[in-house]
């Protein structure tokens, strides 16, 4: 609640401070600003469940923490954002701006008690992550990503609100409790298909926010296409917000295992075959870890699809995992390649991690840690990620999913090695990289918050 | 604490090492070695065999999943814990004749697989074995892959991928399992073995942990990473893998396969021996033709896996014995042979044994020593090898008598390839790439003299360790048994 209030007037004051005669003050202040409202977030914690604005917007500790996520996530991409003074086309206030006011839209989807609230929700990121994906306007990637993301991102749109349109039509009404109400009451035999058929256009428009697939045909050329640091965005918090959503969708509204979980269930292995096995066959690092986005998508369905008491916990808990490791790799992805050009342009493609450890071992140390995380190898928090969300589906009963997932994972090993190899083990003409201080501090504190959740996961534990 | 204190002293002795820079790094390696072996000591002479398991703890770890942090040391363990911190420091001074780039980082790793080897063997929360069997990987992973030979990286992304594959599928084996405990589920060993499941669950298992523990070892047909591995890695990466990694395999058969699917192993055990089988003649007809002696030690460490899974699989009171002793033979002669291969290559820059010849003339130290590991290889009495093959195969035999008579030519064919490495490498006319081949060095005796006086003592007086697994393991095939 607070931090939508303060983020929305301090998205406002950060566009202000852009007419001041130094840049040099935005990103300080924007860090600042994310500070605020990361603490204020935390002020109603264990005080909720509280419904704000006419049953619209809901407070509670589940959402708090994933708000939590969100917010530190942002914290640290706009830490590692300091490269926007060196182009003379860049517009930083603006782009600060925009990252403040999406996370508004980010914070309304987590706690919708509303479906227009999801509505305006998914429509104020989507909006500014449009523009930003654009933001590098003389690149004709980024503006072909920007078209290519806002075409289809506004099919999405339009698919969620004709689901929410007949939602409404079936149940008479916007609000989840009421749905909930009115779907978990059907006589058998008087199933309402215009209520099946309005669940799952929205869980379509959904789902293509998260890059699920057969819906994730955007997802490999947008991150490509978008500036690096956009791209980071995209992959933790639009990511976050959308399962946050999505569970909310599936735990709350719905009768629990009702007719939808086979549809999430073949979802969700066809994303970790689509992930996974389009990662194998990329040659730039950046385009493999949008596949590998999709994939673990695919993870985190398998605790939607499983839908238990642990599922809760385990999407958490992987958001958290995956947001920190994939900050870590786009952040030393954004160094390495502005070091290393082909024709002007960064060099995204594994050749350019080789040879990193050798002059840089800070630096090959923290992609090694994300990518053992991302890959769920053990002592990492991407470990406990992957094993919560198993254990999830186990007590289910779901175990053939499990297994699906297990294979892909040891596909996973394969592309998520090959820039430890790079970076480790062949040689490369690389430099030694000069890190902001304030760059090397958030690397470093994501690579330990990795390492710790990869020790003590308990620690989460009791908090939700 | 004891247990506690053997898990954690060499990651502290490996953080030491890896921040002390390239000068002292070998010795303070060696010395963290040496005190694991110091406590490893002191554990065994308080150690009461017939006290079931002792030395636990237990800290709550994911406290509302029953999840703990928890070890403690039977029998079973016991032998283990001692061959790996004796193994250990054998295996860092052996390591100190060759220059390794990045000392530290090289001899850190040794001191964190040590200690997620203790780790495995001394587990009692399945979850907890998990962790380590798989953060054993790492630092194997990485010393073979940066100080490895030529195909290095292919060969060790492989074995990465392969093992990593065997082990996700016990990972789901015991999340059902988990799930299958009464209550708020617990992921206790020993909870795992009262559970009552289904001959299908058995089944599917059984299989389960059959691959992962498998393609450790490994057993025919999951071989196929192991003889690259062996001979692209640097000796004491594969002294590690051969010398101790292995056991971790035959250690998972006998910790989790048996106990807890006592069903699923009548249904499908006789697969699982007749692989076994296959897997000790096929090493051995191949390491017969090996010309690389490298290679020729892996195919032969490959062939003596087969033997210890059979023994395990059998069942009985002589297979399971029988294996644990030989786990402990067969660690300490593959490392000295290793060792001596090494040896070898470092003076003549060769492996091959058709360029080698007539070593012997000049080497009555090497000789002598060369000869006791390789004859405790191949199992003479008086040697460690001979009381676990004479267990194993007696163990082997009772399951069935043909299966144990194909079994049983594994001491022949041993006695073939060890037989011919020797004599083809250190008997006959010199060859030009053995000429001014110096004798052992102190150093390098140094490591050996352990290995040869562990060989007679097994061989001479196996019962100090028959006798501290004796309890252990008829508790566990009483387990099996009901």
């Amino acid at each position: 609640m607070y931090p939508i209030i303060l983020l929305s007037f301090l998205g406002v004051v950060t566009l202000f401070l852009g007419f001041s005669k130094s840049k040099n003050i935005l990103l300080p202040a924007t860090l600042l600003f994310l500070i605020i409202a990361l603490a204020s977030n935390f002020i109603d914690w264990g005080k909720g469940p509280f419904i704000y604005f006419y049953d619209m917007l809901r407070v509670d500790n589940v959402t708090l923490a994933f708000n939590g996520i969100v917010l530190l996530s942002a914290f640290m991409i706009v830490a590692i954002s300091g490269g926007f003074q060196d182009n003379a086309d860049s517009e930083p206030a603006e782009y600060y701006g925009l990252m403040l006011f999406s996370l508004v839209g980010a914070i309304m989807m987590i706690g919708f008690e509303h479906l227009i609230m999801l509505f305006i929700g998914v429509e104020i990121l989507s909006v500014a992550m449009y523009v930003l994906t654009g933001s590098n306007k003389r690149n004709l990637r980024s503006n072909e990503a920007a078209l290519k993301y806002f075409l289809m991102g506004a099919f999405a749109t339009g698919f969620m609100l004709f689901g929410i349109t007949l939602l409404y039509g079936a149940t008479g009404s916007f609000k989840l409790t009421e749905i909930q109400g009115y779907a978990s009451n059907i006589p058998a035999g008087s199933e309402s298909y215009i209520l099946y058929a309005g669940f799952l256009l929205l869980l379509i428009g959904m789902l293509f926010k998260v890059s699920a697939a057969p819906f994730h045909f955007w997802t490999p050329d947008v991150y490509e296409g978008a500036p690096t640091i956009f791209t980071t965005f995209m992959s933790t918090i639009v990511k976050t917000a959308g399962f946050a959503a999505l569970f909310r969708l599936l735990s709350n509204t719905f009768p629990i295992y009702g007719f939808w979980w086979i549809v999430m269930a073949a979802i969700a292995v066809l994303t970790l075959l689509v992930g996974n096995i389009g990662a194998t066959s990329q040659n730039s690092f950046k385009r493999m870890l949008a596949y590998s986005g999709i994939s673990h998508a695919g993870y985190l369905l398998i605790a939607l699809t499983a839908l238990t008491k642990p599922s809760q916990n385990a999407i958490i808990f992987y958001s958290l995992a995956y947001s920190l490791s994939t900050i870590c790799a786009f952040g030393v992805l954004i160094l390495v390649s502005k070091e290393k050009t082909i024709e002007g342009q960064p060099n995204e493609r594994y050749e350019a991690f080789n040879g990193l450890a050798k002059q840089n071992p800070l630096l090959a140390f923290v992609l090694a840690v994300s990518m053992l995380s991302l890959a769920g190898i053990p002592l990492t928090a991407g470990f406990w990620g992957k094993f919560f969300i198993f254990t999830s589906a186990a007590e289910r009963g779901i175990i053939w999913i499990t297994v699906i997932a297990v294979l892909m994972s040891t596909v996973g090993i394969y592309y998520y090695f090959r820039v430890i190899i790079s970076s480790y083990l062949r040689e490369g003409d690389m430099i030694k990289i000069r890190v902001a201080p304030f760059y090397k501090a958030v690397l470093v504190l994501a690579t330990f918050l990795t390492i710790l959740f990869g020790l003590v996961p308990g620690i989460f534990e009791g908090l939700i | 604490m004891l247990t506690l204190l053997l898990i954690l002293l060499p990651i502290a002795a490996g953080v030491i090492t890896l921040i002390s820079g390239e000068r002292l790094a070998k010795q303070i390696a060696l010395v963290g070695g040496l005190a694991s072996l110091g406590v490893a000591v002191a554990t065994w002479m308080q150690f009461d065999p017939s006290a079931g398991t002792q030395f636990g703890f237990k800290y709550a770890w994911v406290a509302s999943g029953g999840i703990s942090f928890a070890a403690g040391i039977d029998g079973i363990s016991m032998l283990l814990v001692l061959l790996t911190t004796f193994l250990t420091p054998l295996i860092i001074l052996s390591a100190f004749k060759n220059e390794y780039k990045n000392t530290p980082t090289f001899y850190s790793l040794i001191l964190f697989m040590q200690s997620a080897l203790i780790g495995v063997f001394t587990a009692t929360d399945a979850f907890l074995f998990y962790l380590f069997f798989e953060a054993a990987l790492i630092p194997i992973y990485f010393l073979a892959a940066v100080w490895g030979g030529e195909n290095r990286l292919k060969v060790t992304f492989k074995f990465f991928i392969y093992t990593i594959f065997g082990s996700l599928f016990m990972m789901v084996a015991l999340v059902y399992l988990y799930y299958q405990t009464p209550g708020t589920h617990t992921s206790e060993i020993t909870a795992f073995y009262q559970l009552q499941l289904s001959p299908t669950a058995q089944g599917f298992l059984f299989w389960a942990f059959f691959i992962a523990f498998a393609i450790k070892m490994p057993l025919f047909p999951f071989h196929t990473w192991q003889p690259d591995t062996y001979t692209e890695s640097p000796t004491p990466a594969t002294m590690l893998l051969s010398g101790i990694m292995l056991k971790m395999g035959v250690y998972g058969l006998i910790r989790l396969l048996l106990p807890i699917v006592p069903q699923g192993m009548a249904d499908w055990g006789i697969v699982a021996m007749i692989l076994s089988v296959i897997g000790i003649i096929y090493g051995s007809i191949i390491a017969i033709q090996q010309s690389d002696m490298k290679r020729l030690i892996a195919y032969s460490s490959f062939a003596h896996v087969g033997l210890m899974a059979a023994g395990v699989f059998s069942l009985s009171v002589n297979g399971l014995q029988g294996a644990l002793i030989q786990m402990l033979a067969h660690g300490i002669n593959v490392i000295g042979l290793f060792f001596i291969v090494d040896i070898i290559y470092s003076r003549t820059k060769t492996r091959y044994l058709d360029q080698l010849g007539g070593i012997t003339q000049s080497t009555p130290h090497l000789s002598v020593y060369f000869m006791v590991l390789l004859l405790g290889s191949v199992a003479l009495p008086l040697t460690n090898g001979f009381v676990g093959e004479f267990l194993l195969l007696s163990g082997v035999f009772q399951y069935d008598a043909w299966l144990g008579a194909i079994a049983g030519l594994t001491i022949i064919l041993g006695s073939v390839y060890m037989l011919r490495l020797f004599q083809k490498s250190m008997f006959g006319p010199k060859s030009k790439w053995v000429e001014g081949f110096q004798d052992l060095t102190a150093g390098e005796r140094a490591v050996l003299l352990p290995l040869v006086i562990m060989v007679f003592w097994i061989g001479i007086y196996p019962n100090t360790f028959l006798k501290l697994t004796e309890p252990a393991v008829s508790q566990l095939l009483q387990l099996v048994n009901n």
